[in-house]
């Protein structure tokens, strides 16, 4: 058995099928292989491809396995190791394009096609949105197809591509009810390698010049929210990311906090229901707005105010949570968070200092010197700009009194500065501010150029109350957005610019289609199964009920797929399954038809033996004959049908 | 052993000998993974583990469409023999070491091709025929005749691994096949005539000697005898003609079992007679065949020379005259 196994050939018309397969499922791996294997496995599939058509042999094994220790040895130098997850897909890329260079057997080619499925699925790991998904669909095909390639023999391609297509068009309903019905399992089952999750972009941990413009140059996704009602003002929008109260003179970022309370939080006003679907950032941040008031269950506060998730978020996740706009908070906050709140470094920026020390002796409510210090920014003609200046030493007093050209960092850390100059505690807050409503879904967009930084000061008797300088300097950033904030002539990425009606809406429908796909397709976890089973009908449904009714169903379309299959399987045209209804009603009445005798010989030999049914019979079978051999028309099957109905049913004729 | 041998006659509906046509029905056909569909099947796991583990929910959709495609495959592989008609013909005889090729009509009832039918005997060598729809083809499924006599080459396996070859179907078909296989002709110098007509017979105008005319090309005349020149000349000439020659010596040729005495073998002495027999027709003689049990009276003629070889093939077999 094994040996002849073996002995299968390749037929050598399936190798151009297989080295599509090979380059189909190898190609979209391109943007993030390092260029050189790339290269390589261009370079060897196009060798192999030469080799086919000069019909030269195949290099030799000893080759192969330099060629395959090379590589290996490449990709584990360039990633330092080879079980992470980029390693991995690079060796399978590289085994992908050697294995075609071994392809001698019928069993060889197997192995490529199985290659080819598994590569499929690592393309995920890197996007799973729509266009991936049509690609992936359109490779699958052309899988599909050389395995029928490989098994069916010659045949035109565009006969081999429609049988794919059709069997997997005929894959697609049992495929959606798998999907539907299969209990998900989720999280990861086991630990995922150690660059499973690489860095994405996002919210920096900590703030220094520049770091929050560089973000608003990046247009991508950073959460999309659904609100329950309507969604409140633009100017309300203040998603709050981490907070960042230690200053080293450059640099804002959190400072280590021992075990604090969470500050109490008092709603003023009724409290606003939403469902955030936020992109992985790797981080722990939710993001909720500001101040949150109710979080999901695997969340909780921190003692800044922020809500955290227990695990980094590493895959788009949806939470559903609520938040109140109007709050007091932190009326009784810690000593040890105020004091953080009033720290700076000993010593620099000393025109700054003194211009607080002033503020302090004129004022005694922090309020106003917190209006101080926005009605300097408003009057001393500074400006609101992605493009500042390079800050040295003492940015803060280069940045008042040189440059005065600065973005929401600069505005938010020289405010926090001055207040904390003043004996204001005061603190930074990252995050994002207002977003885009897509008019076609409803969902607000929040991206991350809509990246802001903003300030909070402690007021005794009231808490921590929101500053935002930007406000002061740009007001449109808060109330329309930051296309409008900034002055013409500086560059945003293309999908927060405003005009361009036509190109909007399109892109508008377009990201409702990518959020439905994210929501339904990419987000169908084990929450949004449940939501989903209980929509239909189903309720409370275990994993149990699920399978339960996912066998019956898969059960049921099966049997349907060969009751098809069983059915279709004679398929004779009326006139001859009317005849052969007469010939059977003859059978029975004692006169069989034999097999090689055509219908008027059969019906002479039955008058011949039968006078009584002659006539009959004669008449059956020269109406069939017409209608098959000669210029029939449908009356004659009725003819046909007419004869059978006047012979008799049931008995034997003596 | 005996009882296994019962379960799988009883699974496989095994039967002695089967009526022509065979219409293939659902019992009949049985179906199976491959190794490359476990293969299959491992991969799929493999994915299905790399899917949850990831939490990708697209890498799920790809493993159950793929899973999907797996049954789907299942049971266009059985469709692909489901309701074939299948009518066993006759075998043309051939010599021992030779293979003989048994025919087999196939018809296609169904809207839909069939692809890759594989028939073989027993662990022997496949022959496979891509069917359209709606046609009939035939095919020939081989089997190496090693010994002289009447081959039974046994049952038929119908096997096809369409369109994945991710599952193969098979079924065993059991018509009444039979080859005869002649015995291997040996060369050897032709015995002396034996027997010489009597002149003015009416046999006897027929001979190599003298050119009498042209006439009709039979398809047993031998083609050093068609008249190339006459051919050429006009070339719509057909039929063909022959040279026909009158005169000569009449010669009867016995080939007498007793004239291979010299071979103690009786397997080597029936291969000296088939060599006699097949000298003895391209050299257009006139001859005859005597067995220890038969006599056949001298006579030339391609169905002469076949009922000749045949007798030797059954040659304490079986009895020819009872068929």
């Amino acid at each position: 058995m094994k040996t002849r196994k073996h002995a299968e050939p390749l037929e050598r018309a399936a190798v151009p099928w297989l080295l599509t397969c090979a380059l189909a499922t190898a190609a979209p791996h391109a943007s993030h292989l390092p260029v050189w294997l790339s290269c390589l496995v261009s370079g060897v599939i196009a060798s192999r491809f030469w080799l086919w058509n000069v019909n030269k042999p195949l290099p030799s094994r000893w080759l192969l396995t330099l060629l395959v220790i090379a590589a290996t040895a490449g990709i584990a130098l360039q990633y330092r190791t080879i079980l992470g997850r980029d390693a991995g897909v690079a060796l399978l890329v590289l085994f992908m394009a050697l294995k075609p260079m071994e392809m001698r057997w019928r069993r060889d080619a197997i192995v490529v096609v199985m290659l080819g499925f598994f590569l499929l699925l690592t393309h995920y790991l890197y996007s799973q949105s729509i266009p991936t998904g049509l690609w992936l669909m359109t490779a699958a095909t052309l899988q599909t197809a050389t395995l029928v390639r490989i098994y069916g023999g010659s045949q035109p391609p565009a006969i081999i591509m429609r049988k794919a297509a059709t069997m997997l068009a005929q894959a697609a309903p049992l495929m959606l009810v798998l999907f539907v019905l299969f209990p998900r399992v989720s999280g990861p089952l086991w630990g995922l390698p150690q660059d499973a999750h690489s860095s994405r972009s996002g919210l920096p941990d900590s703030i220094e010049p520049g770091s929050i413009s560089d973000l608003v140059l990046n247009g991508s996704l950073a959460f999309r929210v659904r609100f329950e009602e309507t969604p409140p003002s633009n100017s309300n929008l203040y998603w709050r990311g981490p907070v960042m109260d230690e200053f080293d003179g450059r640099t804002w970022r959190p400072a280590r906090l021992e075990r604090e309370p969470v500050p109490k939080i008092d709603a003023l006003g009724k409290s606003t229901r939403y469902e955030l679907t936020l992109e992985p950032q790797n981080q722990r941040w939710l993001l909720a707005l500001d101040a949150p008031a109710a979080l999901p269950p695997d969340a909780h506060l921190s003692p800044r105010m922020q809500a955290l998730s227990r695990h980094p978020i590493r895959a788009r996740s949806r939470f559903t949570m609520q938040s109140v706009l109007d709050y007091r908070a932190g009326i009784e906050e810690s000593a040890s968070i105020l004091k953080l709140a009033r720290q700076l470094p000993a010593e620099g920026n000393a025109r700054a200092r003194a211009l607080a020390k002033s503020w302090q002796e004129k004022h005694h409510n922090p309020a106003a010197i917190a209006a101080e210090a926005l009605q300097l920014f408003r009057e001393e003609n500074f400006i609101y700009t992605l493009q500042p200046p390079l800050l040295q030493e003492n940015s803060i007093d280069q940045f008042l009194y040189e440059t005065r050209r600065g973005f929401c960092e600069h505005y938010a850390s020289a405010f926090v500065f001055l207040m904390r100059a003043a004996g204001v505690p005061a603190r930074i807050v990252a995050g994002y501010q207002g977003g885009e409503i897509n008019p076609v879904d409803g969902y607000l967009t929040v991206r991350q150029s809509d990246a802001h930084a903003w300030a909070e000061i402690w007021v005794a008797g009231r808490g921590w109350q929101r500053v935002d300088p930007t406000a002061a300097i740009a007001p449109a950033r808060v109330e329309s957005g930051i296309a409008d904030a900034l002055p013409a002539g500086e560059s945003l990425p293309v999908m927060a610019r405003v005009d361009l009606g036509w190109l909007r809406q399109m892109r508008f429908r377009w990201e409702a289609i990518n959020n439905s796909w994210n929501q339904w397709v990419l987000g169908y976890n084990p929450e949004r199964q449940r939501e989903m089973l209980s929509r239909i009908g189903l309720g409370e449904i275990d994993w149990r009920g699920m399978t339960a009714l996912l066998s019956v169903i898969c059960g049921v379309l099966l049997a349907a797929i060969t009751m098809w299959t069983l059915w279709s399987r004679s398929r004779l045209d009326p006139a001859q399954r009317a005849w052969f209804r007469c010939c059977a009603r003859l059978k029975k009445l004692g006169m069989p038809r034999h097999p090689w005798e055509g219908p008027l010989a059969y019906a002479e030999r039955i008058a011949k033996s039968h006078a009584g049914y002659g006539e009959i019979a004669l008449q059956a079978a020269s109406a069939y004959a017409n209608v098959r051999y000669g210029k029939g028309n449908p009356l004659d099957i009725r003819i046909i049908a007419a004869a059978t109905k006047r012979l008799p049913n049931n008995w034997r004729f003596t | 052993m005996r009882l296994l041998a019962n379960a799988s006659r009883w699974l496989f509906r095994l039967q002695r000998e089967e009526q022509s046509p065979i219409i293939l029905n659902q019992r009949r056909i049985f179906i199976l993974p491959t190794g490359a569909g476990l293969l299959f099947g491992a991969v799929l796991i493999v994915m299905l583990i790399g899917a949850i583990n990831y939490t990708l929910s697209l890498g799920h959709a790809l493993v159950f469409l793929l899973a999907s495609l797996g049954l789907i495959a299942m049971v266009h592989t059985f469709r692909n023999l489901l309701g074939l008609t299948i009518q066993a013909g006759r075998s043309a005889p051939v010599f021992a070491g030779e293979l003989a090729r048994f025919p087999l009509y196939l018809s296609n009832h169904r809207d839909e091709s069939r692809c890759k039918l594989e028939f073989q005997f027993d662990k022997l060598d496949s022959s496979s025929i891509n069917l359209p729809e709606r046609a009939s083809a035939s095919v020939h499924v081989t089997c190496p005749a090693r010994h002289r006599g009447r081959l039974k080459p046994g049952r038929i396996i119908l096997h096809s691994r369409y369109p994945l070859g991710l599952f193969r179907a098979w079924s065993y078909l059991q018509p009444d096949l039979s080859c005869v296989v002649y015995p291997t002709p040996i060369a050897r110098p032709l015995p002396p005539p034996t027997a010489i007509a009597e002149p003015g017979s009416s046999r006897g105008n027929t001979g190599q000697e003298d050119f009498s005319g042209l006439r009709l090309h039979n398809p047993s005349d031998s083609p050093r005898h068609i008249a190339w020149k006459a051919v050429a000349r006009s070339v719509d000439a057909y039929p063909l003609l022959v040279k026909h020659f009158a005169g000569g010596a009449h010669q009867e040729l016995w080939l007498d079992w007793g004239l291979t005495a010299s071979e103690a073998d009786d397997e080597t002495r029936l291969s000296i007679l088939a060599g006699w027999i097949i000298s003895a027709e391209s050299a257009q003689l006139r001859y005859g065949l005597t067995l220890p049990s038969q006599t056949i009276p001298p006579d030339s003629g391609t169905a002469h020379r076949e009922r000749c070889l045949e007798t030797l093939a059954l040659y304490g077999h079986e009895n020819p005259e009872t068929r």
